[in-house]
């Protein structure tokens, strides 16, 4: 028993460790910009593609909910314009950024994963590096780049698609005027709203194409490791997604 | 030349070399032979330093491979050219980025690399595919696309990891006869890991036998071939007992 979990205590600093030294890597492949510019763009064009209609997808349905629901718990005791502020916080602060890095991880996180656990497994990891290419540089910098920079970008797509639909639900089913719902969206806005949620979806971002690289990289094992890195990926990336989001809001409202 | 020097390596519990010593001199073709999982291609792979060795060396050109550092590395990386078992080729990437990926590397023009891409395409008869996809072509296409990226770079040095294995009779006496026309042109020094026997007779000067982490036997073709070892007579006779 002692002995099992001394076990599980080494894998669990030696997985640090390791995260250590790939962060390192990472970071010293930084100042070659000449290899990972160019994939980079690539990159952040597949996040884009690959994630924005996942994101909107969702959003437009959390909207909707969102307002219904909010209708539902006031039953007159809270005026009903109040539907705009809940939609409104709820979209920019939790439910976009959260809900849109959750479906992520599954989308872009998991696709890294599997992508650089079958290049690793087929020896084109090894190629590159025989062919002089810092694969931190032309494979993990682009992707972790593209993660960081386009996830805010989603987000904010997201959150105003969930609003949006927010607003014409309240239009459409719950006699709200625009002119209330903008009332309560505006009531207790602050900029911050915006801001935090768009930081958090670049900390996600990251973490997720973080996760992905990491993983993949790791791969062993031909096409069952593929398939082992891709779950990992997805599994690890949504635990630390929640639990970021729980460390943003203690250390950030 | 490249020089193993006592090379032990191990994974975990596992060891796989265990006092490797080799050296392949300028201008020869190294064919080093022994059972599937024997620690070939991990060899392979110290000279490059993709792995690195728990004790002893492997030295290139008088370096010590393990203890160079990144620029250092590159440097003998780019005297060596790797083709990979399968092939390794990039999928996403046509056959002319495949074979031109290391040249722009190395900050050759655009037309100079368009050049050396005909031209080593050229050498493995495949003129012709490159725009092709990795995915589109056969098993011994693809080993010729990665033969093709390896002598590009015309390097000094070439390491094939089971160049034949997989392949039909003929496509592997063509892959052989790739192996000697490059190292006719290039004047490559060659390692070819193999436990295909005709092609190691096609294309060794030296033939040596990795078993249990070290080197068993090594010696010219015709030794080889006439070894009174009951253990290597066995592998290249291909006898179950
Ligand atoms: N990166 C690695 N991690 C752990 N074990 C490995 C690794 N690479 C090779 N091995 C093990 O080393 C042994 C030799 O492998 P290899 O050199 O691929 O054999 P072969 O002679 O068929 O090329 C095998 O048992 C293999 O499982
Ligand atoms: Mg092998």
């Amino acid at each position: 028993m002692i002995q099992a979990i001394g076990r599980r205590a080494v894998t669990a600093v030696e997985a640090v460790g390791q995260v250590g030294h790939f962060f390192q890597d990472m970071v010293r492949a930084l100042p070659d910009v000449r290899t990972w510019v160019g994939p980079a763009i690539v990159q952040m064009r597949r996040v884009g593609v690959d994630s924005l209609p996942v994101a909107l997808f969702i959003a437009a349905f959390t909207g909707v909910v969102l307002a219904l629901q909010a209708s539902y718990t006031f039953t007159g005791a809270v005026p009903l314009y109040f539907v705009g502020t809940l939609v409104g916080k709820t979209m920019m602060l939790e439910l976009g950024p959260v809900l849109a890095g959750l479906a992520l991880a599954g989308r872009v996180g998991a696709s890294m994963a599997a992508e650089l656990g079958t290049m690793k497994v087929t020896e084109q990891v090894d190629a590159l590096e025989t062919l002089a290419y810092d694969p931190y540089a032309y494979l993990v910098v682009p992707r972790v780049i593209a993660g960081t920079l386009m996830f805010p970008i989603i987000v904010a797509f997201a959150m105003a698609t969930g609003i949006v639909t927010g607003w014409l639900t309240s239009l459409a089913l719950l006699d709200l005027s625009t002119n209330d719902f903008l009332k309560g969206l505006k009531l207790f806005y602050v900029f911050k709203d915006i801001w935090f949620g768009l930081f958090k979806s670049a900390t996600f971002g990251f973490t997720i194409t973080l996760v992905g690289c990491i993983v993949g990289l790791d791969t062993r094992g031909g096409a069952q490791g593929v398939g082992r890195a891709t779950t990992h990926a997805v599994v690890y990336s949504a635990i630390l997604i929640l639990v970021l989001d729980a460390f943003w809001a203690v250390v950030l409202l | 030349m490249i020089e193993f020097q006592d090379v032990h390596k191990a994974f975990g519990p596992k060891r796989v070399l265990e006092g490797f010593s080799l050296k392949i001199r300028d201008g020869e073709t190294v064919v080093v032979i022994g059972f599937s999982g024997s620690g070939k291609s991990v060899a392979l792979k110290h000279i490059v330093g993709l792995l690195h060795p728990d004790a002893g060396d492997v030295i290139v050109d008088g370096q010590a491979v393990s203890t160079l550092d990144r620029q250092g590395l590159t440097a003998v990386r780019r005297t060596i050219g790797y083709v990979f078992q399968f092939a390794a080729l990039f999928d996403s990437m046509t056959v002319a980025e495949n074979v031109g990926l290391g040249l722009r590397r190395r900050g050759l023009s655009a037309e100079e690399i368009e050049d050396r891409v005909r031209e080593a395409l050229a050498l493995v008869d495949l003129s012709g595919t490159d725009d092709q996809l990795p995915a589109e072509l056969s098993g011994g296409m693809r080993k010729r696309v990665g033969i093709a990226r390896a002598i590009a770079l015309r390097p000094r040095y070439i390491l094939y990891d089971e160049p034949t294995t997989g392949l039909d009779p003929v496509t592997s006496a063509v892959i052989d006869r790739l192996m000697i026309r490059t190292r006719e042109h290039l004047g490559v020094t060659g390692v070819v890991v193999t436990h295909d026997m005709r092609s190691a007779y096609t294309v060794g000067d030296r033939i040596a036998m990795l078993y249990e982490g070290k080197i068993r036997q090594v010696g010219g073709v015709t030794e080889i071939q006439e070894t009174e070892d009951p253990l290597v007579r066995q592998f290249i006779e291909g006898r179950p007992e």
